[in-house]
């Protein structure tokens, strides 16, 4: 296929595509319908990453029990992304601190970026994506 | 009276207004994500402690515990099941909702 066919199809064009996930996980959807299209999105061999601030990164918290509330325990599916070949996960320093947690308390490992670090990140995105 | 509050205070002024507005010896219910304020370290635990003084303050164990958040709950909040939250409608004249 040449160059000019792949323009005109849109295959094998990468864009990277932040989404950025700052909801809870229980109290709205949000934070499940994220994962459900960041799982997508990776079916398209794109450049994703996954960006967790203010109470998004609550997310990520180890020890999650939903049996009592009855709902879907969906934290697990976060420690299958790298299967995925969703690598790219990120919290802020600040967004930990505001809670009181470290990254001690999360279930991957993410890589803790500075409020300007963050910044730049978000900045450089073909695509970002909101939940 | 009861007030109960659903909404975290890191996104939501909910529990602000309600904490302005709950009178002595009244009794405040932390739901869903609300129980965040109440967990060591939050930025709102603060307001929660200072205002334990005055108010009895309580958070419902099932939406601690869906959220990981069972084991940091602060001292002085009272931990209730969904038992204990009927009692509390109950035991209570009327109550206010913070939506």
């Amino acid at each position: 296929m040449s160059d000019m066919d792949e323009m005109e199809d849109g295959s094998g064009i990468v864009k990277k595509f932040m989404f950025l996930n700052r909801k809870a996980p229980h109290g709205t959807v949000y934070a499940l319908e994220g994962l459900e299209v960041v799982l997508i999105t990776a079916a398209f061999d794109q450049d994703v990453s996954m960006v967790f601030t203010d109470d998004g990164i609550y997310q990520l918290m180890k020890g999650i029990d939903t049996k009592g509330i009855e709902v879907k325990d969906f934290s697990r599916t976060y420690r299958a992304l790298e299967g995925y070949d969703i690598e790219k996960l990120y919290v802020d320093q600040a967004s930990l601190d505001a809670r009181g947690l470290t990254e001690d308390d999360l279930i991957v490992d993410v890589t803790v970026l500075s409020v300007d670090e963050m910044a730049n990140l978000m900045a450089e995105q073909d695509v970002v994506i909101s939940f | 009276m009861l007030h109960i509050v659903n909404k975290s205070a890191t996104e939501r002024s909910t529990l602000e207004s309600c904490l302005r507005m709950a009178t002595k010896g009244s009794a405040v219910l932390l739901i869903e994500d609300a129980v965040y304020a109440a967990t060591n370290g939050n930025a709102a635990a603060a307001k929660i402690q200072a205002a334990a003084a005055d108010l009895k303050i309580y958070a419902l164990g099932p939406d601690l515990a869906a959220r990981g958040m069972a084991g940091r709950v602060l001292d002085g909040v009272n931990v209730v099941d969904y038992g204990g939250f009927v009692d509390l409608v109950a035991e209570h004249s009327n109550c206010q909702s913070w939506l």
